[in-house]
C-alpha cells in the first residue's frame, strides 16, 4: 500500500520545520561537562551504580579508543567530529525541548496522528516530556488506563502487540528477561559479564570502542533454553522509560532452542538532541536458537541544505554460535544525515544461517553507507542478502557487503541480491561487494541491478489518476516488496507509509 | 466533449515540431478513428492529450468538457475522465495488478471527492470486468504487466479502462501485437463502453480494428495536421488506395 496522498500533503514541509525545537540545548545541572576523560567515565559508571568490573571494562575500552583513528573508508563525508565537544552523560530526564504539544510544529503532530500514535506518546516523541513524567495533555486518553501511567507502549499503534501491564508478567512467566542494560548489569551481572563484548569486542572499531567506554543505556534480552518468546519485543516500550541516549548498547541472548523477535526504532520522525549516535548491538544465538532483529530508523536527516542531521555510526553483529542457529536482520533506513551501518552475522555453528534484508532510502543530502558481513566459519552454513537501495535528491547510497568463507567452512552458501533505484539525476548509487572464499566448496552468488524510475513508468502510473508522489511511492514500494515481506506485520504497513513520506519532494 | 484547436506541439528536449495545427472535435457518444502513416504524429497526439511532459504545446488549445486542460498534469487529466490505453503498457514490478487497480480507482475517487471503494465492492467490480474480458483472476495477483504477453497487456489496459469509467477513452494502437481472437475480445470490451455520454478516440495504423470497432468519424493525420476527415468509409478507401493516394489528393 502506498502512502496516501493525504499523508504526503500533511508532511509536506516536515523535513526542516519539524525539528526546529530539536537541537535547543539548555544546560542543566544533571549533565556532565563536555568532553571525555577517565573521570567522566567514572562519573557515568557511578551514576549508574555499576560494579567495579564494569568500570574497568569501560576504562579499558577508553584507553584503547585513545590509540585508534576514525575510519575513513566509507563513502561518506562530514566535518571532523570534535569528540571533546560532546556531553557524555546527561540525566535521563533532562529537558530542553518544547514544554507542551502546543509548542510543537502542528505538521509534525499531524504526521504522528496519521501514523496512529496516541497523544501522550506523541509528547514523548516530540520531546515535550520524557516517559514517567506527567502528561501535559489534560484528559487525553482519559478512562484508558494504559495511558495513565505514562508507560504507554505500542499497543495503540500496533494492535497486535500486547498491553504493557500484562506484558512484563507474561514475559516473566516464560522466564524471559527484558530490561535496560543498566538494570541487567546490576541484576544479572553473571549474564552480562559472560556475553557483553563477546560478539563486538571493546576493541572492535573506533565507534564500537567509544561506545564500550561511554554507553549510556540500551536493552537487554535473555531468552532461556527452549523458550519461544511469547511476543515481539520492542524498543517502543522502552521509549516510555527513558531516553536511551546517543550511545546505546543492546545485548540479546537466545539460549538453546530459544526464539525471539525484536523490533527497534520508530516510524515516526524522532526528535533527538544528539547529533552523534554510535550504538552497538550484539546478538548471540546458541544451538537451534533463532533471533530476528528488525529496525526502522527515522532519525532527523538534516535540513534541505543538508545541515544538521544525525550521524548514525552503528555496529551491529550477530553470532550464530550454536549449531542450526539462525540470525536475521531486517532494516528500513530512511533517516539520519549519515548512516554507517553493517549488521553482520558470524556463522560459527555448523548449519547456521544468517539473513540480511535491507531497505535504505536516501533523499536530500543524506549519505548512506550500509550493508552486511556474512562470515562463514562453520560447515554447511548459509546466508542470504537482499538489499534495496533507493536514492533521490542529492543523496548518495552505497551498499557495502562482505561475504567470506573460512578454510574450514565446507559447503558455505550465499545468495546476494543487491538492487538500486535512482530517482532524479543528482543522486548516486554504489555497490561495493567483497567476496572471499578460502574453501573450494563454497557457493556464492551475487546479483546486482541499478535502475531508474523511468519517465515512461511514472507517466503511465499518473495517467491512471495517481498523483506524482503517490505514483513514486507505489513504484518504490513495488521495488522493495521482497524486503517488506520480511518485516513483522505491524511494521510492514508503517514502513511502506514511511518510505512514501521519505521520498516526499524527491521530484519536481 | 473534446475540442482540439490549432494544436502545435514539439518535443521539449530538442524542439522538433510534431503537431502543426491539429483541429479535431469529438462529441459525446462519438467514436472517432485517427489514422495516419508512421511519423504522422498519432502517438504524439495521444501523449499530448494525456499531458506527457516530454512535449511542449506551443500554440492552440485542448478543451475537454469545455475547459482547457493544458495546465493539468496527467493525474489530474485522468481524474477528470481522460484515459489513455497505451500502445506499450509499462511494467510495474512488485505491484500486484489488483493493488494497482485499487490505488488508481481510489485516487480518482478521492480527486472527485468520493469515498474510497470498499474492498468487497472493488473485488466484485474487478471480477466482473475481468470475466467479460476473458481474463484469469490469477493474473490479477501478478505484478502489473510484468511478464504479460502482448495480448494480456492489452486486455489489462481495457480492464483498467472499464474500471476507471472515463469520459474520454483514447486507444493508441491497441490492435498492435494482437491475434484475431484477442482483437475481438478487446474490441468487444471497447464496444461495451460505447455510451451517449462517453467519447472514444481510436488511434490505429490499420483499418482492421475498425471492422470491430466501427467509428462514427475517421480522421487522417498527416505531417502533424488532420489532412482529411470523413465517415467510416474513409477508412476503407485508405485501405484500398493507401495514404499516398490520399496525400496526393490532399496536396
Amino acid at each position: 500500500m502506498p502512502a496516501v496522498q493525504e499523508t504526503i500533503e500533511q508532511v509536506r514541509k516536515i523535513d526542516v520545520d519539524q525539528y526546529k525545537y530539536g537541537f535547543e540545548t539548555l544546560i542543566e545541572s544533571d549533565k556532565a561537562p563536555k568532553g571525555l576523560n577517565e573521570d567522566i567515565i567514572r562519573l557515568i559508571s557511578a551514576k549508574k551504580g555499576e560494579p567495579e568490573w564494569m568500570l574497568e571494562w569501560r576504562l579499558n575500552a577508553y584507553r584503547r579508543w585513545l590509540t585508534m583513528d576514525e575510519p575513513t573508508w566509507a563513502r561518506v563525508s562530514y566535518p571532523k567530529i570534535d569528540f571533546q565537544d560532546i556531553h557524555y552523560y546527561a540525566a535521563p530526564k533532562s529537558q530542553s525541548g518544547p514544554k507542551s504539544l502546543d509548542e510543537v510544529d502542528p505538521e509534525l503532530l499531524r504526521t504522528y496522528e496519521k501514523l496512529g500514535i496516541p497523544l501522550k506518546e506523541q509528547e514523548i516523541l516530540a520531546g515535550v516530556r520524557t516517559a514517567g513524567e506527567p502528561s501535559t495533555v489534560d484528559g487525553a486518553g482519559e478512562g484508558d488506563n494504559i495511558y495513565q501511567s505514562g508507560r504507554v507502549a505500542v499497543d495503540a499503534v500496533f494492535d497486535s502487540v500486547s498491553v504493557v501491564t500484562t506484558f512484563k508478567k507474561e514475559l516473566a512467566k516464560a522466564g524471559v528477561i527484558f530490561c535496560s542494560i543498566s538494570e541487567a548489569i546490576r541484576e544479572h551481572p553473571e549474564l552480562v559479564r559472560k556475553y557483553l563484548g563477546s560478539v563486538v569486542p571493546p576493541t572492535d572499531n573506533f565507534y564500537a570502542t567509544l561506545n564500550s567506554a561511554v554507553f549510556t543505556d540500551g536493552s537487554f534480552v535473555f531468552v532461556p533454553r527452549g523458550v519461544r518468546c511469547p511476543m515481539e519485543l520492542s524498543t517502543y516500550f522502552r521509549i516510555n522509560e527513558k531516553n536511551t541516549g546517543q550511545f546505546e548498547r543492546t545485548l540479546i541472548i537466545a539460549e538453546e532452542g530459544a526464539y525471539v523477535s525484536y523490533l527497534e526504532g520508530c516510524t515516526a520522525p524522532q526528535r533527538d538532541e544528539n547529533q552523534l549516535h554510535a550504538a552497538v548491538v550484539e546478538l548471540i544465538a546458541l544451538d537451534d536458537a533463532e533471533i530476528k532483529y528488525s529496525t526502522v530508523q527515522n532519525w532527523y536527516p538534516g535540513d534541505t541544505e543538508g545541515r544538521g542531521g544525525i550521524y548514525n555510526f552503528v555496529t551491529k553483529r550477530g553470532d550464530c554460535r550454536g549449531r542450526n542457529s539462525k540470525i536475521s536482520w531486517t532494516q528500513v533506513e530512511t533517516g539520519s544525515a549519515i548512516t554507517w551501518k553493517y549488521p553482520s552475522c558470524l556463522l560459527r555453528g555448523d548449519n547456521s544461517r544468517g539473513e540480511f534484508y535491507s531497505i535504505a532510502v536516501s533523499n536530500g543530502h543524506q549519505q548512506i553507507d550500509s550493508g552486511t558481513k556474512m562470515i562463514h566459519l562453520g560447515k554447511n552454513t548459509s546466508s542470504r542478502i537482499i538489499s534495496k537501495g533507493i536514492s533521490a535528491g542529492k543523496s548518495n547510497n552505497t551498499y557495502r557487503g562482505q561475504v567470506s568463507a573460512h578454510r574450514k567452512a565446507t559447503n558455505a552458501r550465499n545468495f546476494t541480491q543487491c538492487d538500486s533505484l535512482l530517482i532524479g539525476n543528482e543522486c548516486g548509487a554504489h555497490t561495493v561487494p567483497y567476496i572471499e572464499a578460502k574453501n573450494a566448496t563454497a557457493k556464492f552468488e551475487h546479483e546486482a541491478t541499478t535502475s531508474k524510475i523511468s519517465e515512461d513508468q511514472l507517466f503511465y502510473v499518473m495517467q491512471r489518476g495517481i498523483p506524482e508522489e503517490e505514483a513514486i511511492a507505489l513504484i518504490v514500494n513495488g521495488f522493495v516488496k521482497d524486503v517488506i515481506q520480511e518485516l513483522p506485520m505491524e511494521f510492514a504497513v508503517e514502513a511502506q507509509k514511511l518510505i512514501g513520506i521519505s521520498l516526499e519532494g524527491s521530484v519536481g | 466533449m473534446l475540442e482540439i484547436k490549432n494544436l502545435h506541439a514539439r518535443i521539449a528536449e530538442d524542439g522538433t515540431e510534431i503537431l502543426r495545427g491539429v483541429n479535431l472535435t469529438v462529441k459525446a457518444g462519438e467514436v472517432a478513428a485517427i489514422m495516419g502513416p508512421n511519423g504522422s504524429g498519432k502517438s504524439t497526439l495521444s501523449y499530448v492529450l494525456a499531458g506527457r511532459e516530454d512535449y511542449e504545446v506551443t500554440e492552440g488549445d485542448i478543451l475537454f468538457n469545455g475547459g482547457s486542460i493544458l495546465e493539468m498534469d496527467p493525474a489530474e487529466r485522468a481524474a477528470a475522465g481522460l484515459f489513455l490505453a497505451f500502445q506499450y503498457p509499462m511494467e510495474i514490478p512488485g505491484v500486484a495488478t489488483m493493488e494497482f487497480l485499487k490505488v488508481a480507482i481510489n485516487a480518482q475517487r478521492k480527486a472527485r471527492g468520493q469515498e474510497e471503494l470498499k474492498i468487497p465492492e472493488l473485488m466484485k467490480r474487478v471480477r466482473e470486468a475481468a470475466q467479460s474480458l476473458e481474463m484469469d483472476m490469477g493474473m490479477l495477483k501478478r505484478p502489473l504487466n510484468v511478464g504479460f504477453s502482448g495480448g494480456e497487456k492489452k486486455r489489462a489496459e481495457i480492464l483498467q479502462m472499464k474500471l476507471l469509467e472515463p469520459r474520454l477513452c483514447v486507444l493508441d494502437e491497441t490492435d498492435s501485437g494482437l491475434d484475431i481472437d484477442a482483437l475481438k475480445v478487446v474490441a468487444d470490451g471497447v464496444n461495451a463502453l460505447r455510451s451517449p455520454d462517453r467519447a472514444i478516440v481510436v488511434i490505429t495504423h490499420y483499418q482492421r480494428l475498425l471492422n470491430y470497432i466501427v467509428p462514427d468519424s475517421v480522421h487522417v493525420l498527416y505531417k502533424g495536421r488532420v489532412a482529411k476527415s470523413g465517415e467510416k468509409d474513409l477508412a476503407l478507401e485508405l485501405e484500398k488506395n493507401g495514404y499516398a493516394g490520399l496525400v496526393g489528393e490532399a496536396a
